[in-house]
């Protein structure tokens, strides 16, 4: 029995059953992440003894009948989240050495219900990229191809559920950020609906944008996940009190639903044909498996990509204004006046991707151009939320791949932007419109993950998780563990 | 170039200028199709869910002590932050 290669459902069972303990299951991960983080480099710092003490806490738990759903189950935590105590950087030089003052909500809701954090995953510095390749620190590699990106922002994350290093993940989803790591690494992926779960304690790229999500290694993991960190959190004022119904109908199949297949995502430009293959594949199970795949259009899908990247680069403008070298973070000491002080901290804190959408987000919102971008962006998001309107009235969900390519090789894009921001083409639109989408692996392309995106209206998490479940029974095709 | 990072209060390491504007001259190229969308009746769209002006109750509730505030300072003296003088000398 090897326990990096289960489920949390399955390992919930064996703990419940007290036929394995929290101890032994944190030391068999521990291992793992011993013999395989350095090839796969998900992680930036373990926290052994953090993982000890709740280790200790949750077989106490299990052993009183009193354990929460993920009592004793290993957990990785994208460096972007913070955890009290614990170093949080956001894959920036210039939060090295910051100890986090305070646990935000949703990790310290998973710790409530019984999560070991073994560590602090690597991601694109504060969560901008797709490929994991803008951490300050080092590159992630793709479990499954080491030469190859685990995607990103949140890659660390990923990998350490596809590398067995960790059972379940905590990710971030500004564009596309959970869902693209987790089709690259062939694990599932989930960003819910905005204001799902609380954003407290959650290191802000562009705020009406971030959701945080689980990586797991089944849809159902997913739901048990998601649904112990979803809520109204009065710390968080874009939180929901809607009620936590996400795993309602989760088994009930896709018989008789409508499944929307968005042409402009399905022909979008640069698909390989590797990836489109493994979607028609999925598209045909679906259909055996009861659901009327149908016709839908997102007419300003080819303004997706450039509105985004106004509102967001806008937005992380004036959220990394906080970074400036005074009450956190690095610091410029030889300055002699306070404005050479904030440019000298911020030119040795921020990278390059960075420092370019904080320039980017700032002309956008400088005098004289607030209108030709920023206010015709947000017009722009308008459109785009009412075409996923108009879909959602002829479809139950959106069904496409999650990006339109598989893993490509570490390097291969680190040079031209633009490139590297059309990974998100397929995932962003999700974002601006604020809806949950989840990606679960559907086969392979070239001996690579493939991803399978199910995209639903607001605040129907239940549909996008019942629709990947049932995709997963009716296919068959499980996460798996890379062999390192 | 330089106009918008000392907006952005970005310092800017030799070649920046170039390199900066070469990349940003790339994205903005494409953003410009955005210029192709008739949006003259659309509202702006700023956040995507109902929810608004959700507020707690005002009510004290314990903070983070002094100490923890200054945990992560680069230099803090006498329980403050310190900085450089903020006046140009007279």
């Amino acid at each position: 029995m090897d326990t990096t290669h289960m489920t949390l459902a399955e390992l919930q069972r064996l703990l419940q059953a007290r036929e394995l303990s929290a101890k032994d299951l944190l030391s068999e991960h521990l291992m793992r992440i011993d013999n395989v983080d350095h090839d796969v480099k998900a992680f930036l710092r373990l926290t052994p003894d953090l993982a000890k003490e709740q280790a200790a806490t949750a077989d106490r738990a299990l052993k009183a009948g009193e354990a929460g759903p993920l009592a004793g189950i290993p957990l990785a935590v994208k460096d972007v989240l913070c955890v009290k105590g614990v170093e949080t950087t956001a894959g920036s030089q210039i939060l090295r050495g910051f100890k986090a003052p305070y646990t935000g909500t949703a990790v310290g809701r998973l710790f409530e219900a019984g999560a070991v954090m073994v560590g602090v995953t690597n991601c694109d510095e504060f969560a901008m990229g797709s490929s994991t390749e803008n951490s300050s620190y080092f590159p992630t590699h793709n479990p499954w191809a080491l030469d190859r990106v685990p995607g990103g922002s949140s890659g660390g994350s990923a990998s350490a559920v596809a590398a067995g290093e960790a059972v379940v993940s905590l990710g971030t989803d500004t564009g596309g950020s959970i869902r693209q790591p987790a089709a690259l690494c062939g694990v599932v992926g989930m960003k819910p609906t905005y204001g799902r779960v609380s954003r407290y304690g959650l290191i802000a790229f562009a705020s009406s944008l971030d959701q945080i999500g689980p990586f797991t290694r089944s849809v159902e993991d997913c739901a048990i996940v998601l649904e112990a960190m979803a809520g109204r959190d009065p710390l968080d004022a874009t939180s929901s009190d809607r009620p936590n119904d996400v795993r309602r109908d989760f088994d009930a199949g896709v018989k008789g639903m409508k499944l929307g297949v968005p042409r402009e995502y399905y022909d979008v430009d640069g698909i390989e044909p590797g990836v489109k293959a493994a979607i028609d594949k999925a598209l045909d199970v679906l259909r055996g498996a009861g659901a009327e795949i149908v016709d839908v259009t997102l007419p300003h899908t080819d303004y997706g990509l450039a509105a985004y990247y106004i509102l967001a680069p806008a937005e992380c403008s004036s959220n990394l204004a906080r970074f400036d070298g005074v009450k956190y973070g690095m610091s410029d000491q030889e300055a002699t006046n306070i404005t050479d002080a904030y440019m000298n901290s911020r030119r040795h804190g921020f990278g390059t991707e960075v420092r370019r959408r904080v320039m980017l987000g700032t002309y956008a919102l400088s005098s004289g151009y607030y209108d030709a971008y920023y206010l015709k962006a947000q017009k722009v998001r308008t459109l785009i939320k009412r075409d996923f309107d108009t879909a959602f009235e002829k479809c139950d969900a959106i069904v496409s791949a999650t990006s339109p390519t598989v893993a490509f090789p570490i390097g291969s894009k680190t040079k031209d932007p633009l490139a590297m921001y059309l990974c998100d083409v397929l995932t962003l639109g999700g974002n601006l419109a604020g809806l949950p989408g989840i990606s679960v692996p559907c086969g392979l392309s070239e001996g690579l993950p493939v991803g399978l995106q199910v995209l639903a209206p607001q605040w129907r998490e239940d549909v996008a998780l019942r629709v990947a479940r049932a995709y997963e029974v009716a296919s068959g095709v499980k996460v798996e563990v890379a062999p390192l | 170039m330089r106009h918008v990072a000392l907006l952005a209060r970005l310092g800017l390491e030799p070649g920046d200028e170039e390199f900066y504007a070469e990349q940003l001259s790339g994205i903005l190229a494409h953003i410009d199709r955005l210029q192709q969308v008739d949006t003259d009746d659309i509202p702006p769209t700023a956040q995507v869910v109902e929810i608004v002006n959700q507020l707690r109750e005002d009510e004290p509730r314990p903070g983070l002590s002094q100490y923890e505030v200054l945990a992560n300072a680069p230099v803090a003296y006498d329980g403050y932050f310190r900085v450089p003088s903020i006046q140009e000398e007279a």
